[in-house]
């Protein structure tokens, strides 16, 4: 009796033993193929971080530029436009940019290194359409609080001129602020805040 | 178990009666035929590739285009994309670009005949050792119209573009009465040779081909072969980069299967003890 | 009418379940046969306790199935079937893709672990007489599935889109054309152009990763299915089912699971250490695996001086190259490389001996055989090299090849043992079939 225990208890430690090996092994094979399916180096080197020349931009133009096929804003904003940010503190929804969207050299009054210049994802934070630029003279369609800023067609969201929400519109939160630094006085890089890549 | 261990010792030893015989005039046939040098590489030396991709990046990549090899591969080889940038990129403005070449296909048919072949994955096709003889085997040869040949490729299109390095060399034939002197005089030469039959009867001789430096170049001999052989390390390196960490993921892999060997041996015997 | 409920007892192999899980496991019973197929193909599927090394070959076959679809579905994802970029998109696995190269190396060493692990899976047939009555359809469902894993290979292999993939789809489809009458138009058929080009590579994808596959997992469900309807063979060739005991079990019969899973468990390990030693440190395996030209792009206007197809398929082009064009044709060739890739199919009707099993079995099934597998073997290796690799024979015999002569020697020697098989198999002196197994 005892010595039938003794063969069922070694065989339950080898049955768990084998099976707790081969499910590691089953795990460590299945890893190479979940890696495969993550971006490759292709989609990397595309990816890869965009410079942007500034120098050509006039006050109260928008550039766009193209970062992992994404479409990212240039904004050089007038004296105005920042006036009109300022104005439109109490309309937003995260008026002090909370929701870290940004990188933390960009969690300021205007979401920027510089004031001048802002750089956004245009990529609502809806459902991923891009929105469209409305200056300050769009007040007949966009209402008499608009200050300029962004719409989105799809849904009909408001961003201000610094990419932040307003209330009661479908999209949640601020657009989102991609990585970026100043190679030089005119030029950005997009993609990547360490300097010397 | 043993009867079909006997059947196939059987069986093995037919098949070694019936083929062994066929080989034997097989061996001596190939006695005359040129053998490739073996080439000294050796893919964990970081400073053989380094210097090899220089090479391939100032001589080949001109006509030759690598275009399934990305530029900041090379950080494998210890490379950081700065030194690639500034080193290794002359035709392309990003580290993240593909190893192109401006020359269009059609371009390259008019000037050399045929189009450069893509070096990607050259060495897999052709192996280290074809390599390092083909590029240390061109010679002066006013019959062709780049006024290049090689011994291990006859009427290659290519010019030898490493001419700078190695210097001039000419084809040297020299005449033997028998085979066997002739295969004498081949294994004392240095560099590749190959034995080549001209005339009938009488009249027959062995001729012994080889290249000599006439013109030096940049580099001696054996500074050239170093060259050579940096270079073809990198062109294997690059016809499959990930090779080296393949080898070490194969060796964690045997090791684990060793483990579940152990384990299901074990667990195979403890369950078939039941069996009678 | 009274509904009728199965009430299936589910004994795990630490104990009987009971509690939540066994109720689920009823839920589930009432209205799928679960355990009742767990029960008919596994649990309480009796196969002889008496399986050698040579029985591994059909389970390890199933892995090796898996393996493919798995890693097929993967490069899949990344690869282009488009004639300007298949051979770059290829190398974009292996170098681009993370982990690629381990996807890409797992199924081309795959490929020829299949074929390797099916072919010896026949040699068990042959050697043990498994294709003799009543597995007659579980052999000729095999041979089907042979045959799909043939047409498998060749459209997967022209996919690199290498020097080899594109000459040796030139070549084969060519063969076709020999076909009197209606070759030339079907050869066309086939490639949708008038050379292997774009179209040919898509339709060849299209084949190889979904309608070759579909028949395949089909042929193998049926292949198990009259397996498990009559029972496995053994290596003594008796049926194991004559001697049963009080409840109806075979005497020398023991449950598949766990007594053969256990024991595959640990074939598939032994067969993946030979299979992972290949894959990370020969992948190419001298050239055998993944042939050297295929490293080139294919070039229609270059053909390779030497075209060899893939060792798997090399016994059957010696064949083709071996027969001599008569009536100013081709035809008479490829009918014969035709007839040497299906004939085995025919073997549970050429084998007349009263006996299975190799091991009761006389002298001259046995010489036979062997003298079957040398020249098989002698024909895949001379379909690797050119006819012209062991030189001529002298005047005296016309100065013809000799590896022709010897591939045509083997081809007679190849079909003598199917076409000779009903006579030397029943005029075979055999020895005394014992009642039982013996072990």
């Amino acid at each position: 009796m005892s010595d039938s225990q003794d063969i069922n208890e070694s065989r339950r430690n080898l049955i768990v033993a084998s099976a707790t090996a081969g499910g590691a092994a089953a795990v460590g094979v299945a890893l190479p193929f979940a890696a495969s399916m993550l971006p490759s180096e292709r989609a990397k080197a595309m990816g890869a971080p965009v410079e942007a020349d500034i120098s050509a931009l006039q006050p109260g133009e928008l550039q766009i530029m193209e970062w992992r096929g994404k479409p990212v804003w240039i904004l050089r904003r007038t004296k105005e436009m920042l006036e009109g940010i300022k104005k439109s503190d109490p309309n937003v929804a995260d008026p002090g940019s909370e929701v870290p969207l940004q990188p933390d050299y960009a969690k300021n009054a205007f979401r920027s290194i510089k004031e001048e210049f802002v750089v956004l994802e245009g990529v609502c934070s809806h459902l991923g359409c891009s929105p469209q630029f409305k200056g300050s003279d769009a007040k007949a369609e966009m209402g008499a609080e608009w200050n300029g800023g962004f719409y989105c067609p799809c849904h009909g969201s408001k961003f201000d001129l610094a990419g932040r929400v307003y209330k009661g519109v479908p999209a949640p939160v601020n657009l989102s602020v991609p990585p970026y630094t100043y190679l030089s006085e005119t030029k950005i890089l997009i993609g990547d805040d360490k300097k010397g890549a | 178990m043993t009867q079909a261990a006997k059947f196939f010792s059987r069986a093995l030893a037919c098949f070694t009666l019936v083929v062994a015989p066929i080989f034997i005039p097989t061996a001596l046939a190939s006695s005359g035929e040129g053998k490739l040098d073996r080439a000294p590489i050796d893919l964990r030396d970081a400073a053989s590739l380094q210097s090899g991709a220089k090479v391939f990046v100032n001589y080949c990549l001109n006509c030759h285009a690598a275009s399934m090899m990305r530029y900041n591969r090379m950080r494998d080889l210890g490379l950081s994309d700065i030194q690639i940038k500034d080193n290794l990129l002359f035709t392309a403005e990003k580290v993240g670009e593909m190893m192109n070449v401006g020359m269009t296909r059609k371009d390259a048919k008019e000037w050399f005949g045929a189009a450069p072949p893509d070096l990607s994955v050259l060495a897999r096709a052709r192996g280290a050792d074809w390599l390092y003889t083909y590029l240390r085997s061109f010679y002066r040869d006013p019959a062709t119209p780049t006024g290049w040949n090689n011994l291990l490729f006859e009427k290659v299109a290519m010019p030898h573009a490493l001419w700078p390095l190695s210097g001039q060399a000419a084809l040297d034939v020299r005449e033997f009465k028998t085979d066997e002197a002739a295969i004498a005089a081949k294994v004392q030469t240095r560099t590749y040779s190959r034995i080549d039959e001209s005339g009938e009867g009488d009249a027959k001789l062995f001729l012994l081909k080889s290249t000599k430096i006439v013109t030096p170049g940049a580099q001696t001999a054996a500074q050239y072969d170093a060259t050579v052989r940096d270079l073809v390390t990198y062109l294997v390196w690059m016809s499959e980069p990930d090779q080296l960490y393949r080898k070490h993921v194969g060796i964690v892999v045997l090791y684990v299967l060793l483990i579940l060997l152990v384990l299901t041996f074990a667990l195979y015997k403890n369950f078939w003890k039941d069996v009678h | 009418m009274a509904a009728t409920h199965k009430e299936p007892v589910v004994v795990t192999c630490i104990g009987p379940l009971n509690g939540p899980a066994s109720s689920l496991l009823t839920w589930v019973e009432q209205r799928f046969p679960m355990m009742e197929n767990w029960r008919n193909h596994l649990a309480e599927y009796y196969a002889p306790k008496n399986f050698n090394f040579w029985y591994y070959f059909g389970s390890l076959a199933m892995f090796v199935l898996v393996l493919q679809i798995v890693t097929g579905i993967f490069l899949t994802m990344h690869y282009k079937p488009d004639a300007s970029q298949a051979f770059a998109s290829v190398e974009y696995i292996m170098r681009e893709v993370p982990f690629g190269w381990l996807v890409r190396y797992m199924h081309s060493t795959g490929a020829s672990a299949f074929f390797i692990v099916v072919y010896l899976h026949m040699l068990r047939g042959l050697l043990y007489g498994s294709y003799r009555q009543p597995r007659e359809l579980i052999w000729i469902f095999g041979m089907l599935i042979y045959l799909c894993l043939m047409a498998e290979a060749f459209f997967g292999y022209l996919l690199p889109w290498g020097q080899m993939s594109y000459w040796g789809a030139q070549v084969i489809v060519n063969l076709f054309t020999s076909i009197p009458f209606i070759g030339p138009d079907l050869s066309l058929w086939i490639r949708g152009d008038y050379v292997v080009s774009d179209a040919t590579l898509n339709r060849f994808f299209a084949f190889h990763v979904i309608a070759i596959p579909l028949v395949l997992l089909g042929l193998v469900t049926a292949h198990l299915l009259a397996l498990h309807e009559v029972g496995s063979n053994n290596p003594d060739g008796i049926e194991i089912n004559d001697h049963k005991d009080a409840k109806g079990r075979p005497l020398d019969g023991i449950p598949f699971h766990p007594y053969y899973i256990v024991k595959d468990a640990y074939g598939v390990v032994v067969f993946l250490i030979v299979f992972a030693t290949i894959l990370f440190f020969m992948p190419e395996m001298g050239g055998y695996f993944l042939e050297y030209n295929n490293f080139i792009p294919a070039d229609p206007l270059k053909t390779p001086t030497h075209i060899a197809p893939v060792w798997y398929f090399t016994p059957y082009y010696s064949i083709l190259r071996a027969v001599p064009p008569m009536f100013n044709s081709q035809f008479p060739g490829v009918a014969v490389f035709g007839i040497a890739s299906v004939i085995m199919i025919l073997l549970p009707w050429l084998d007349r001996s009263p006996v299975k099993s190799i091991r009761y079995k006389g002298p001259i099934f046995k010489s036979a055989l062997t003298v079957f597998i040398v020249a098989f073997l002698v024909l895949g290796y001379l379909g690797t090299v050119p006819t012209s690799e062991w030189g001529q024979f002298g005047e005296w015999l016309g100065g013809v090849d000799r590896a022709t002569v010897v591939a045509r020697i083997c081809s007679v020697a190849y079909f003598a043992f199917f076409i000779l098989m009903p006579w030397y198999s029943a005029i075979d002196k055999t020895k005394v079939v014992p009642q039982r197994v013996t072990g």
